[in-house]
C-alpha cells in the first residue's frame, strides 16, 4: 500500500463540514448499482444525509460507467451536493476492475491528497485489447505503479476472485473492501446490516465481504507473487516408461551443453516437440539447435539459437489433424474441464467438440506424394469437400466420437509421412535459410527473421492470413536488408503485422518502406 | 417484464401525508403525479426516463385503484398526442420520455397541443439525456419550448424541488393554458434523497367520466382563421399569464445576500453544480449559503425580463451558467439589459465553454475565472496564485483502452453480426445502414457492420436512395422496438410503395431491450394489461412484403449466413425482409436463473451448458473474438515461455448461448472450442450409462498414456 508521508491530507474545509465523496467505477453489468445501494443504505442507517447518482440504459451495456455518492452527518438541515464527481474532489474510489481505476486516474478522480483507491487488479479486456491478432493486452503493472503514485492510499486485490471463491459477486467483496479500509465512519456491523436488508443471496455475498474485508486490513500481497512469474521457468520432467525416460534424459544431457541463455527455451520446446511426436524428433530439434550454435555469437547473448529454441519448436509441433485429435482424448484433458466448469460426483459432464476439417486438411493427412497430387486437383479437392467439409459436432464424451479422435490420434507413428508434414518441412527449411543468409551480414536482421515465424497461427483462413502476412513481412524485410536498420525495420514490420486482421497496418508499413528505397 | 422491477418501491407510491419518502427522482416524480390529481398518464421510454415508464407499469393497480389511466404509448408522437384529452376537458394528464430526440418524434403534437392551448394541466416529463452517459445526439429540446410556445421547468435536482415543480407545472398549464415541460437531466432521474409526502388524489374528472359528457369547441382547431387567432393568444394572453404565474408563486428562487457586486444567474438543473464550485471556493456552505448571489431559473422558458432586472440591478457583473448551445438564455437575457439599457457586463459563453456537459471542474474553472475578471477579492489566496507541488501522475492515457456500451454475454444479436461480417467476406462489402437499438452496437469494432443512424424505426428509409438496386443490394436493420415505433410505418411502407429492392433484417429480441426489456407488440410474454403476440412477420406480409423469412434461432450463424445470402442474391423482386428472432439473453437469464437453480435444489435434472477453450490447441490469433466480441470470451497469458501471444478463454460468466461453437463452425476457425453441459441430478440410466463410458475412455487413455511420455497434458 501507498502513502504520501510528505503530503499529509488535506484538512477538510471546514465550511464543507465533511461531505464524504465516494465514486464508483465499473464495467457494466458488474452489480455497480447495488454496491452504490449498500452504501447508501449504510450511510442513511448510521444517521447520514445520503445522496446517490448513477446513469442507466443502454449506456450501462458492458461499457464504462460510474456511480457517485456525497454524505456527510445528518444535522436535519438538507446539505447540497453535487450529482456528478469532479476531478481533485473524490475522497474515495472504487475501481470494479484495474482499467476502471486507471479510467479513474486518468479523469483526476485519484489524487495524492485525498483519494483512498480501493481497486480489484483483476481485468475485463476491452474490445480494443482483444481483437488484435496479437498481444494488445493493456498493462496492468503500468495503471498499478500510477495507481501507486496518484492514491493517498491504495487497496489492490483480486476482489473478482475474491468473490467468486466465495461464491458470490465482486459487488459483494468490494463493499467488505470498502468496510475494511475503514475509510467510512460506520462499525463493520452496519455494512453486514445493510447487505442482510437486501435480502438477496445474503450468505454469499457475507462470505464474500468477510474475505475482502480481511484482505483490505491485511494490506497487499507480498511482493514475491509477481516475482515467480518472470522467473525462469523450468520445464517440467514427464513420467512415462522407464525407456523412454531414458531416452529423455539422453536429450536433455545435451541441453546441459548448450549455453547457459539457450538452455531454457531449448528444454521447453524440446517438450513440446517430444509431446507432439516421439524422441527421435525431439533428436532432431536438437540437431537443427546445435547446427546454429557454431554460427552464433556469445557476445549477442546466443540470442539466434534462443529465439530458434523457441520458434524451431513451434513450427515442428504444427496444428494438425492428429495433435488436435490426440489433444482432445488425452484423460487430463477430462479431469481439466470437468473442475473448469466446477462439476462434482454429483454431476455429469457431456462434452461437444465443434471441428470442421476442410479438403486442405484431409488432404494433409494423406501421403506426401498422393497428397500433393490431390491437392493439385480441384476435381479430388471438391470431392473431398464434399465428403468431410462440413462442420462436426462431436461429443467426445461418448464411444463413436471419441474412439475415433482417439484413432486420428494414434497416427502419431504415421504423421512424418503425410503431406502436411512434408509442407510444413519445407517451409521450416526455407524460413531457416533466410534467416542464415542474413547472419554473416545483419546477425540482429536473422534474429528478426527467427522471430517472425510468430506470425503464422491460426488454423484455415486464418492460418492462410498468416502466411500471407509472414511471406509479406519477410519480402519487406528483403528490401531493407544491407541497411543498417534494417532488424529494426523487421521488428516494425512483424508488429504491424499483428495490429489487425487484414494487415492495413503492415501494409503502411511496407508503403513507408517503399517510399524511401 | 422490465428489466428493473419496481413493485417493491411502488409501495412507497401509497404514502399519506407527511409521511417521508425516500428513494430515486423518478419515483419521486409519480408520486407527486398522483397527489397533484392527474387523471392519465403515458409515454415512451428511453434512458434517463424508462424507469419512470417501468414505475407507471408496475404501479398499475395503484394507478387503477386511483381512476388514472395509463397508456404505454406507441412511441413519443403517440404519447404528446394523447394530451389532446386535456384540451377540452379539465383533467390533468402527464407524458414521458426523452429529449431532445424524443421531443423531436413528438413535436407533431406538441406543435398542435400548444397551438390549440389546454383547458386541464397537460405536463411532459422531459428525460433530457446530454452528457456522459447518453447515448444521442447532443442537443437541447429548449428550442422546442421556444418554437411552439410551451414552457420549461429545470428544476434544481433535489426531491422536494422536482416534486414542487410538478405541482406548479400543472397549475402554470392551467393558469397559462400551455402545456408545461418539466426537464431532468440523466442524474436527477437517478438521484435519490427524500421528501414529505401528501395523499394521493383521485382526478376531479376522470377520463372514463369524460367519456360520457363529451365535448368539443371549433375554436380549439388548428385551422385557419383559429390557427391565427391561437398565435395572436399565446402571445397576448398565454404568455403574460405564464410570466403572472411565475412571478406570483416565485417559481425562480434567489439565494445568497442581496446587494453585491456579481451574481450568477443558473438554470435550475445546474444549481447543484455550481453551489459545489462556490463550495470549493470557500464561498458557499454545506447547505448552500452562498456569498455570491444567485439567480436560479427554475423555469427556463419563458424568462421574466422584470425579475432578472431586479435581480441584475446594482451590479457590475453577471454570469450565465446554461449548459448545452446556442446560448437561448443568455441571449434573452442581454436583449433584457440592452433593452433596459443597463451597464451591468453579462458573462457566460465566454468563461464556459459553448458546447459539452458542465461538469465539476468546467464549473470550478468557469466560476473560478468569472470572479477573478469581476470580484478577485472574493477568490481565497491560493485560487488566485496557485502554488501546487503535487506529484506527476503517469499518463495513462495512452494506456487505458476505450470501453463504449455493446452487446451484453450471450446476446442473440451477435451471431446475426457475425453472420453478417462472414457474408460480406464471401459477397463483398454492402451499402448498410442501422436503427436505434442495441443492435447499433454492430457498427462499433469487432464488427464494424453499419455506418449510419438516422433515427427510431428509420433504418430502412435510410436506405431509400439505394431502394432503385444495383449491383449488390442495400442491407438495412432495425430492431423490433424501432419496428414499432415507428418503422412498420416510415421505413417498411416505404419499401413496399416504392418496390425496393434491398434487404431489410429486423432483430426481434422480443424486447424493447436497449431501453430496459419493456414489452412490445411483438412480445412473447404474457401481459395482463397490454395485447403482446403480434408477429412482425405477420405485420410486414400484411404491408405487401412478399419475400419474408423468419428466423427462430438466430444463434445459427451458419443458417443466418445462408440465408442472408440468398436475400442478397435472390431474383424476386421488391423488399426483401428476415426477421431474425431470439429473446434478449439479460431478460432471458433474469427469468430462467432463479428457476433452474430452483429445480437443481429440488432435485430435477438440469443441464447446465457453458464453452470452453482448449489452450492448447487456441494458437492466439484471436479471430474468434473479431467475430464475436462477447464480454465472457477474453484473453489469458500462458505461463509458457514458448508462448508470445494470449489464448483466448472464457470465464464463468459464460451462459452458454453458442455463438462461439456456430461462428468457429461457420467461419471455419478452429477446433479449440469445446461445449461441457453440466448434467445435475442425472438419471440413474444416464448415469450407468456415463460409468461405462468412462470405464471404456479411461482404459484407452491409460493403455496410449503408459506407451508415451507425459508432459502434463500438453503438445
Amino acid at each position: 500500500m501507498t502513502a504520501h508521508p510528505a503530503l499529509s491530507p488535506r484538512v477538510p474545509d471546514p465550511a464543507l463540514g465533511g461531505i464524504i465523496k465516494l465514486a464508483v467505477m465499473a464495467v457494466g453489468g458488474q452489480g455497480g448499482g447495488v454496491l452504490a445501494s449498500w452504501i447508501e443504505d449504510v450511510a442513511r442507517a448510521c444517521g447520514f444525509a445520503c445522496q446517490a447518482t448513477s446513469v442507466a440504459g443502454v449506456a450501462q451495456r458492458t461499457g464504462a460507467t460510474i456511480y457517485y455518492i456525497e454524505m456527510c452527518p445528518g444535522t436535519g438541515r438538507p446539505p447540497v451536493f453535487s450529482l456528478l464527481p469532479a476531478a481533485g474532489d473524490v475522497d474515495i474510489l472504487i475501481a470494479a476492475e484495474m482499467m476502471e481505476a486507471g479510467r479513474a486516474i486518468l479523469r483526476g478522480f485519484v489524487t495524492p491528497d485525498r483519494t483512498v483507491l480501493i481497486t480489484s487488479t483483476h481485468r475485463v479486456l476491452a474490445v480494443s485489447e482483444k481483437s488484435v491478432p496479437g498481444d494488445g493486452i493493456a498493462s496492468t503493472d503500468e495503471a498499478l505503479a500510477a495507481a501507486g503514485i496518484a492514491a493517498r492510499h491504495l487497496i489492490a486485490a483480486d476482489f473478482d476472485r475474491i468473490a467468486i471463491d466465495a461464491g458470490s459477486v465482486i459487488s459483494a467483496s468490494l463493499f467488505g473492501a470498502l468496510a475494511g479500509a475503514g475509510v467510512l465512519p460506520f462499525p463493520r456491523a452496519a455494512f453486514e446490516g445493510a447487505i442482510r436488508a437486501s435480502g438477496k443471496g445474503v450468505e454469499g455475498s457475507l462470505r464474500a465481504f468477510a474475505a475482502a474485508f480481511a484482505a483490505a486490513q491485511a494490506g497487499p500481497a507480498p511482493p514475491d507473487a509477481p516475482a515467480a512469474a518472470t522467473a525462469p521457468t523450468v520445464a517440467p520432467q514427464p513420467t512415462g516408461p522407464e525407456p523412454l525416460i531414458a531416452g529423455w534424459r539422453a536429450l536433455t544431457a545435451r541441453i546441459a551443453a548448450f549455453p547457459a541463455p539457450v538452455q531454457d527455451m531449448a528444454h521447453a520446446g524440446l517438450s513440446k516437440v517430444v509431446a507432439f511426436q516421439d524422441l527421435a524428433y525431439g533428436a532432431e530439434y536438437l540437431d537443427r539447435l546445435a547446427s546454429l550454435l557454431p554460427q552464433d555469437r556469445a557476445d549477442k547473448g546466443h540470442a539466434l539459437t534462443r529465439e530458434a529454441a523457441k520458434y524451431i519448436a513451434n513450427a515442428m509441433a504444427y496444428d494438425d489433424v492428429i495433435r488436435v485429435a490426440d489433444l482432445k482424448t488425452q484423460g487430463a484433458r477430462f479431469r481439466r474441464i470437468t473442475s473448469e466448469m466446477g462439476a462434482t460426483d454429483a454431476n455429469l459432464v457431456r462434452v461437444t467438440e465443434f471441428m470442421h476439417p476442410r479438403a486442405q486438411e484431409i488432404a494433409g493427412m494423406l501421403p506426401a506424394r498422393l497428397g500433393a497430387r490431390v491437392e493439385a486437383s480441384p476435381k479430388w479437392m471438391a470431392r473431398l469437400d464434399r465428403w468431410f467439409g462440413k462442420g462436426r459436432r462431436l461429443r467426445s464424451d461418448t464411444l463413436p466420437a471419441f474412439l475415433m479422435l482417439h484413432a486420428l490420434g494414434a497416427l502419431r507413428g504415421y504423421r512424418r509421412r503425410t503431406l502436411r508434414h512434408s509442407q510444413e518441412r519445407a517451409h521450416l527449411d526455407r524460413w531457416l535459410a533466410t534467416a542464415l543468409d542474413c547472419l554473416a551480414t545483419d546477425y540482429d536482421l536473422a534474429v528478426e527473421v527467427i522471430r517472425c515465424r510468430r506470425l503464422i497461427k491460426g488454423y484455415s483462413d486464418t492460418h492462410a492470413r498468416g502466411q500471407s502476412k509472414f511471406d509479406r513481412v519477410l519480402a519487406g524485410i528483403a528490401l531493407v536488408a544491407g541497411r543498417e536498420d534494417a532488424a529494426d525495420w523487421a521488428r516494425r514490420l512483424r508488429e504491424a503485422a499483428l495490429k489487425d486482421e487484414e494487415g492495413k497496418a503492415l501494409d503502411g508499413a511496407l508503403a513507408t518502406i517503399r517510399s524511401f528505397l | 417484464m422490465a428489466e428493473r422491477s419496481f413493485r417493491a418501491e411502488v409501495e412507497d407510491l401509497r404514502l399519506g401525508a407527511g409521511e417521508t419518502f425516500t428513494g430515486e427522482g423518478i419515483l419521486a416524480l409519480t408520486k407527486a403525479l398522483l397527489e397533484n390529481g392527474v387523471g392519465y398518464v403515458g409515454g415512451y421510454q428511453g434512458a434517463p426516463i424508462s424507469h419512470l415508464m417501468d414505475v407507471l407499469a408496475d404501479a398499475q393497480d395503484l394507478l387503477a385503484e386511483l381512476g388514472v389511466r395509463f397508456e404505454a404509448n406507441a412511441n413519443e408522437a403517440a404519447a404528446a398526442a394523447m394530451l389532446a384529452a386535456s384540451v377540452h376537458y379539465p383533467i390533468r394528464g402527464a407524458v414521458t420520455f426523452k429529449g431532445p430526440v424524443g421531443v423531436n418524434v413528438a413535436s407533431d403534437a406538441l406543435a398542435n397541443l400548444s397551438s390549440s392551448g389546454v383547458t386541464g394541466g397537460a405536463l411532459i416529463i422531459l428525460g433530457e439525456d446530454y452528457g456522459e452517459g447518453s447515448s444521442i445526439m447532443q442537443e437541447r429540446s429548449h428550442a422546442f419550448a421556444m418554437k411552439s410556445q410551451f414552457w420549461l421547468l429545470d428544476p434544481r435536482p433535489n426531491l422536494p424541488s422536482i416534486v414542487r415543480a410538478v405541482d406548479h407545472g400543472f397549475a402554470l398549464s392551467e393558469a397559462s393554458n400551455s402545456p408545461v415541460m418539466l426537464m431532468v437531466r440523466i442524474r436527477s432521474c437517478h438521484v435519490t434523497g427524500t421528501f414529505t409526502t401528501r395523499d394521493n388524489r383521485r382526478p376531479a374528472l376522470s377520463v372514463r367520466e369524460a367519456l360520457s359528457a363529451p365535448r368539443s369547441d371549433f375554436a380549439r382547431v388548428v385551422l385557419p382563421p383559429m390557427s391565427y387567432v391561437h398565435e395572436q393568444d399565446k402571445v397576448r394572453n398565454r404568455w403574460p399569464a405564464a410570466e403572472r404565474y411565475v412571478l406570483d408563486h416565485k417559481l425562480n428562487e434567489r439565494f445568497g445576500p442581496q446587494q453585491a457586486p456579481v451574481g450568477i444567474v443558473v438554470q435550475g438543473g445546474m444549481y447543484n453544480g455550481v453551489v459545489r464550485a462556490l463550495q470549493r471556493l470557500g464561498l458557499a456552505d454545506i447547505y448552500g449559503e452562498t456569498q455570491v448571489p444567485l439567480y436560479v431559473l427554475n423555469v427556463t422558458y419563458p424568462l421574466v425580463s422584470s425579475e432578472f432586472l431586479e435581480f441584475a440591478k446594482g451590479k457590475d457583473s453577471l454570469l450565465v451558467v446554461e449548459e448545452g448551445q446556442p446560448e437561448f438564455i443568455e441571449q434573452s437575457l442581454s436583449t433584457f439589459l440592452y433593452r433596459a439599457q443597463s451597464k451591468v457586463r453579462l458573462h457566460g459563453k465566454d468563461m464556459l465553454p459553448m458546447a459539452g456537459e458542465y461538469t465539476g471542474q468546467v464549473l470550478l474553472d468557469g466560476v473560478t475565472a468569472f470572479l477573478k475578471q469581476a470580484a478577485p477579492h472574493l477568490l481565497p489566496a491560493q485560487v488566485r496564485a496557485p502554488n501546487q507541488d503535487a506529484p506527476a501522475i503517469p499518463d495513462l492515457s495512452k494506456t487505458v483502452p476505450v470501453r463504449p456500451p455493446g452487446f451484453c454475454t450471450g446476446c442473440p444479436e451477435r451471431p446475426i453480426f457475425a453472420a453478417l461480417k462472414l457474408v460480406q467476406k464471401d459477397l463483398g462489402q454492402h451499402q448498410i445502414s442501422a436503427d436505434i437499438g442495441c443492435h447499433l452496437f454492430g457498427a462499433l469494432p469487432p464488427f464494424e457492420v453499419g455506418g449510419a443512424t438516422m433515427g427510431y424505426g428509420l433504418g430502412p428509409a435510410a436506405n431509400g436512395a439505394f431502394d432503385g438496386g444495383g449491383e449488390r443490394r442495400p442491407i438495412s436493420i432495425i430492431g423490433d422496438g424501432g419496428f414499432w415505433h415507428n418503422g412498420l410505418s416510415s421505413s417498411f411502407t416505404n419499401m413496399v410503395f416504392n418496390k425496393s429492392d434491398g434487404l431489410a433484417v429486423v432483430v426481434d429480441n422480443y424486447y424493447s431491450a436497449a431501453t430496459g426489456g419493456q414489452d412490445l407488440m411483438s412480445s412473447r410474454a404474457r401481459n395482463a394489461t397490454k395485447a403482446t403476440g403480434h408477429p412482425i412477420s405477420r405485420a410486414v406480409k400484411g404491408i405487401g412484403v412478399g419475400w419474408v423469412r423468419e428466423v427462430t434461432n438466430t444463434y445459427d450463424v451458419g443458417g443466418l449466413r445462408d440465408l442472408l445470402a440468398e436475400a442478397l442474391t435472390t431474383k424476386e423482386p421488391g423488399p426483401k425482409v428476415i426477421v431474425a428472432s431470439s429473446e434478449c439473453m439479460l431478460n432471458r437469464q433474469r427469468r430462467e436463473k432463479p428457476l433452474r437453480q430452483q429445480a437443481i435444489r429440488d432435485g430435477r435434472r438440469v443441464e447446465a451448458p457453458r464453452f470452453g477453450v482448449d489452450e492448447a490447441i487456441c494458437t492466439g490469433d484471436h479471430a474468434c473474438i473479431r467475430l464475436s466480441g462477447c464480454p465472457s470470451l477474453g484473453l489469458k497469458r500462458l505461463d509458457d515461455p514458448l508462448r508470445d501471444d494470449p489464448v483466448a478463454s472464457i470465464d464463468q460468466s459464460c451462459v452458454g448461448c453458442g455463438n462461439c461453437g456456430e461462428v468457429a463452425d461457420a467461419a471455419v476457425l478452429c477446433p479449440s472450442f469445446y461445449r461441457a453441459d453440466v448434467v445435475h441430478n442425472p438419471t440413474p440410466w444416464e448415469r450407468r450409462r456415463a460409468a461405462f463410458r468412462a470405464r471404456v475412455i479411461g482404459w484407452l487413455q491409460a493403455r496410449r498414456q503408459a506407451r508415451r511420455l507425459d508432459f502434463g497434458g500438453a503438445a
